[in-house]
């Protein structure tokens, strides 16, 4: 008899925003399999004509609710290029934290609600709360830790308030600093638990390694979310920011309505593994020691790593966020009024968001009324990466049991951590 | 007393009201012991017709979206909009400002005509179909949020604030934005947010909608106070559900 496998996920649950998986085969063979993202846009980049400077990092917030201080800092940036505004070191150390918070937050609920449901073999987290009281508390407490965190320097959780070109519309007091340094070396332990758990589950993750491109900042200084030019796992050569469109270079292949991106390769990947990747020997010595205990070092492929990153990036912006506290409270916290006078301009803004590399381009005329706007997500850079991955591990597990192929490819897709409505707004597997 | 079941669906939007359910971090699990989620997509692999509840995230853009809502109305006791792009269109609306095919040329170019990239001027959720409960704000206060819910749970009638920004403004004391030159929405729009913008330094930009029957002679007389006018108000409500008139 012929086993006919026929795959058809609509909407993959967990993940942010709307995608599907095609996949047919037939008599242990693939005949199509397909990652789709069915977009219903919101045309961001159309809306921001004509507003001010001012209201773009208020109006790009919402492009996403999950890395909303990510895009805000990409705007911001993006408007001080084109205007030519230098800020302060203090305000450049606050804004890094501000992000710092937005990881610890993305990262724990991404591996503690999303992925670990999966690897503890439950649809959800909610069956969790009983089965594992004390692994859901730690999460919630990194998770609160991540969205105070933002609230003290951002002014809100989500869609930050404070974060404006030039600098600040209000700063944290000292006060509020030295509590926060308080609950991030309070959190250490958590770390730790956080880890442990990931690590005792780590033979979960899937075995499918498959060479490609990693992209992300590089930055000599510190392993990197904020400032750098743009490095790669298959070139030395490091591209400015300014010139973004010379990396991503966009493109519509048939396969997929989604636009894909490539480099040096067919696909290239972006988010945690990525910058582990390029940057791994800058982490600093507790995130270092988490990386040896999970064994993952430079070059891995796996894609389904790329949580085992995050787990380790949220010990590094911890770890150094404790640095740049202890550097401004030193230094003393000082309230620097913002005074922009627009002018005409072209700027790029470039953060890696927790799920990647974001890129926001924006021109303004004379009275600073947006005149253009480019986007470029990190979601987006990953999809053609989650297509090739798909092409070469479906013939690997096309034997198995129809529902385990799908939630391996369900996981494959979680494990990107993918943020949909930044891109579009629609996610679902279907096996046809 | 049995759960009331509860299904989350989105639309366009960025998920970040799904997300401040999240932040309610422990307060989940009371939260829990009052409503079972049946359907949501971000949070659960189960997928379930059978709701009492309907909370409803993002804009209307579609056609598509105009039918799914509406099927969601029929199977729905209750029907929640939840967040700004539900409750009054949010900053999708922005995009009404355009042309539709301009805003999609502007965007995709050459690919602008290809049929899942249709889209239509933005409408809130009410705008659609008969809406019973708003969670307003962009993104939600929680606290609101978990309150209605609790409501509900037990059959109370929830009170949202009718009165403006600025009430709770001045309970925090906070100097007043127009002190500093600025244009505020504050005068007229819906409190509920504990005037977080201001507190940090921000002008309101309005994310809660306007109060039921805006008091119109008071926020000219601010205006007039600062000399400005009511247009000068009006030019500021462009960011969040664009427009809307008073």
């Amino acid at each position: 008899m012929i086993k006919k496998v026929d795959i058809s996920v609509d909407h993959v649950t967990r993940v942010e925003g709307h995608g599907n998986i095609r996949l047919r085969a037939s008599d242990g063979k693939v005949e199509h399999v397909e990652w789709q993202v069915p977009e219903a846009p919101r045309f961001f980049e159309a809306m921001v004509r004509g507003r001010s400077f001012e209201d773009i990092q208020t109006i790009v917030s919402r492009i996403c609710g999950i890395c909303s201080v990510t895009h805000s800092l990409a705007s911001i940036k993006g408007v001080e290029d084109a205007m030519g505004i230098k800020v302060s070191g203090q305000t450049d150390k606050l804004r890094i934290l501000c992000h710092y918070g937005e990881q610890m937050e993305s990262h724990s609920l991404h591996v503690g609600y999303l992925v670990a449901p999966d690897l503890l073999g439950q649809n959800s987290v909610i069956p969790l709360v009983e089965s594992h009281p004390d692994v859901i508390k730690t999460v919630i407490r990194l998770h609160r830790l991540g969205n105070t965190w933002m609230e003290i320097i951002g002014g809100r959780m989500t869609h930050p308030i404070t974060l404006k070109p030039g600098g600040f519309t209000a700063i944290p007091s000292e006060q509020q600093l030295r509590e926060l340094k308080k609950s991030i070396e309070d959190a250490v332990p958590d770390l730790k638990i956080l880890a442990d758990v990931i690590l005792s589950l780590a033979d979960k993750l899937p075995t499918f390694d498959r060479e490609t491109e990693y992209i992300a900042l590089k930055y000599p200084d510190y392993y990197t979310f904020y400032h750098g030019d743009i490095g790669s796992t298959d070139t030395d050569e490091q591209v400015p920011v300014q010139q973004f469109e010379r990396v991503v270079n966009e493109y519509v292949s048939p396969q997929s309505t989604a636009k894909w991106c490539k480099w040096h390769r067919d696909s290239y990947a972006v988010g945690a593994l990525a910058r582990f990747n390029l940057n791994a020997e800058q982490l600093l010595p507790m995130a270092a020691e988490t990386a040896k205990k999970f064994g993952l070092k430079k070059g891995a492929c796996n894609p389904y790593l790329n949580n085992v990153a995050q787990v380790i990036e949220c010990v590094q912006v911890a770890e150094h966020s404790l640095q740049l506290i202890d550097e401004l409270l030193t230094k003393g916290l000082k309230p620097e009024p913002v005074k922009v006078e627009p002018k005409a301009g072209e700027g790029v803004g470039c953060v890696e968001a927790p799920r990647g590399i974001l890129f926001h381009r924006y021109a303004f005329d004379e009275k600073g009324l947006c005149t253009k706007a480019n986007i470029c997500i990190p979601t987006g850079q990953n999809h053609a990466n989650i297509q090739k991955d798909f092409e070469a591990f479906a013939p690997q597990i096309i034997d198995r049991d129809q529902d385990e192929i799908r939630l391996l490819l369900e996981m494959l897709v979680r494990a990107y951590d993918p943020c949909i409505s930044c891109s579009t707004h629609f996610l679902n597997v279907k096996f046809v | 007393m049995s759960k009331l079941k509860v299904a989350f669906f989105d639309f366009a939007c960025c998920e970040g009201c799904q997300l401040q359910v999240y932040n309610l971090e422990e307060e989940i699990l009371d939260l829990l012991q009052l409503v079972e989620p049946v359907e949501w997509r971000e949070a659960m692999s189960d997928q379930n017709d059978d709701y009492d509840v309907a909370i409803i995230e993002g804009s209307i853009t579609r056609k598509e979206d105009e039918r799914r809502l509406k099927a969601i109305r029929q199977n729905a006791k209750i029907l929640i909009a939840f967040g700004s792009c539900a409750t009054t269109g949010g900053v999708n609306k922005l995009k009404n400002n355009f042309e539709m095919q301009d805003v999609k040329k502007y965007v995709y170019g050459k690919d602008a005509n290809m049929p899942h990239l249709n889209t239509y001027p933005t409408k809130g959720a009410n705008e659609v179909v008969k809406v019973d409960y708003m969670v307003h704000g962009c993104p939600i206060n929680i606290k609101e949020f978990s309150y209605i819910i609790r409501c509900l749970a037990i059959g109370k009638e929830p009170k949202i604030p009718n009165y403006p920004v600025c009430v709770e403004c001045k309970m925090k004391e906070n100097v007043c934005r127009f002190e500093y030159g600025e244009i505020c929405l504050g005068p007229i729009t819906r409190a509920g947010c504990d005037a977080k913008c201001p507190s940090s330094g921000m002008w309101c930009f309005g994310c809660r909608g306007f109060v039921d029957d805006p008091n119109v002679n008071a926020a000219k007389d601010v205006m007039a106070e600062y000399g400005k006018t009511l247009d000068d108000l009006r030019s500021k409500m462009l960011l969040f559900g664009s427009k809307q008139e008073f």
